[in-house]
C-alpha cells in the first residue's frame, strides 16, 4: 500500500503494509538511520521524531497514522532555530557517552523547549522521564536543555 | 351554540391532568424500580472498577497501567489538560489503535478522564453512581448521555479490545444492555 509522507520537507512515497512502524520505514526504506531502535515498544525514547511538531515514538506509531503528515527526524532539526540550539548545546556540554538515546533525547528536548521555552528543572523531568539513557547522562542533559533555553532567549 | 371557550376549557383541564400525572411518573420511578434499577448499577459498577477503566479514571496527577494497577511507568504525569506534558503527551506513544502486537494500547483521543471524574477513591457502590450522575461533575450529562456516552465513546468501547490486557468480566453488550436498562428505570443509585 502506497503512504505519502512529508519527511525533513522531502515529499517520499513508500510501499509498505499499513501497520509498518514509522521507524521501520525510516531507517530500512528510507535510509534514514539517525532514529535509532532501542525496544520497540515505546518504553525508551530512542526512537523519538516529530509528527506535525510533536514528539512521537516512531516505533509504536504505525505508516498509516502518518500519511501526509509532516515528520522531522533527528536528520533535519538542527534547520530549525530550536533544534540548532539544543544540538549546540549538547556539544557544548558534552552531553553523549555512548550516544545511542542522543538522537531520541535530542527530539524530546526539542519538542519540550518548542511548547516551553523557559522549563523548570521538574518540567524537564517530566518531559524527558520518558527517554532512557543507560549511561546516565541526565545531568548533562538537564544542563544542556537550559544552556538552550538561554540562547533563544538571547 | 356552545361559546368554543367553555369547550376548550375543560379539555384543558384534562390535558394538564395527563401531563401532571406523566411528570409524576417520570419524576418519581416506583419503588419497584428504583430497587431494581439500584441493583442494576451495582453490576454496572463491577465494570467501572475494572482496571481497564479506573487506570485513567485516577484521582492522582498520573495515569495508572495494568491489572495491579501501578503508576504508569516513565513518571508520565496528567498534565493540564489530562493529556500529558509537554514532549510527553499521551499521543507520543498512544495511536489511534492498539499496537498490532496489542502491547500498547491505543484509541482515538486517548487521555485521562478530568479529575471530576475521578473514581478510583470511590469505595461504595452509592459514592460511585452519586459521583457518576452529579452533573457538576460528570461533564454535564443527564442518564441518557450518560448512557450514550457508554455506548459510543472510543476510550469506553476500547475496554473491550485491550489488545493484550484483559477486558472487563462483563462483555460490551451485556454492559450496555445493563446502562440501558438503569437509565429506564430512573438512574437510581444504591442506597451503601
Amino acid at each position: 500500500m502506497q503512504f505519502k509522507l512529508n519527511v525533513n520537507e522531502t515529499a517520499r512515497v513508500v510501499d509498505v503494509d499499513a501497520d509498518t512502524p514509522l521507524l521501520w520505514v525510516l531507517r530500512d526504506v528510507l535510509g534514514m538511520t539517525g532514529t535509532k531502535f532501542g525496544c520497540g515498544m515505546a518504553l525508551c525514547g530512542a526512537c523519538t521524531v516529530h509528527v506535525d511538531g510533536q514528539a512521537v515514538r516512531s516505533c509504536s506509531a504505525p505508516v498509516s497514522a502518518v500519511d501526509g503528515r509532516r515528520i522531522t527526524t533527528i536528520e533535519a532539526i538542527g534547520r530549525t532555530p530550536v533544534g540548532r540550539q539544543v544540538q549546540r548545546a549538547w556539544v557544548l556540554k558534552q552531553v553523549p557517552q555512548c550516544g545511542y538515546c542522543q538522537s531520541g533525547q535530542i527530539m524530546a528536548a526539542a519538542a519540550l523547549l518548542r511548547t516551553n521555552p523557559n522549563p523548570s528543572d521538574s518540567d524537564i523531568d517530566q518531559a524527558m522521564a520518558g527517554n532512557v539513557c543507560r549511561c546516565g547522562t541526565y545531568d548533562r542533559i538537564r544542563a544542556a536543555i537550559k544552556q538552550a533555553a538561554q540562547e533563544i532567549k538571547s | 351554540m356552545q361559546p368554543v371557550g367553555s369547550v376548550l376549557l375543560p379539555l384543558g383541564i384534562i390535558l394538564i391532568s395527563l401531563a401532571s400525572a406523566g411528570l409524576a411518573q417520570t419524576s418519581a420511578a416506583p419503588q419497584a424500580d428504583a430497587e431494581a434499577s439500584a441493583k442494576l448499577f451495582r453490576k454496572i459498577a463491577e465494570v467501572l472498577r475494572h482496571p481497564r477503566c479506573l487506570n485513567c479514571h485516577t484521582s492522582t496527577d498520573f495515569p495508572r497501567q495494568g491489572d495491579a494497577r501501578q503508576r504508569h511507568q516513565q513518571m508520565v504525569m496528567r498534565g493540564p489538560a489530562g493529556r500529558g506534558t509537554p514532549a510527553m503527551l499521551c499521543s507520543n506513544c498512544h495511536q489511534e489503535k492498539n499496537s498490532p502486537d496489542g502491547r500498547i494500547p491505543g484509541a482515538h483521543n486517548w487521555h485521562l478522564a478530568p479529575l471530576s471524574m475521578a473514581w478510583e477513591h470511590l469505595k461504595t457502590d452509592k459514592a460511585l453512581c452519586e459521583a457518576l450522575v452529579d452533573r457538576s461533575l460528570n461533564g454535564d450529562r443527564n442518564i441518557a448521555a450518560l448512557v450514550q456516552h457508554m455506548h459510543t465513546d472510543p476510550l469506553v468501547l476500547w475496554a473491550w479490545t485491550p489488545g493484550d490486557r484483559k477486558p472487563p468480566h462483563i462483555g460490551v453488550q451485556e454492559f450496555q444492555a445493563l446502562l440501558k436498562r438503569w437509565g429506564e428505570t430512573g438512574g437510581a443509585c444504591p442506597a451503601q
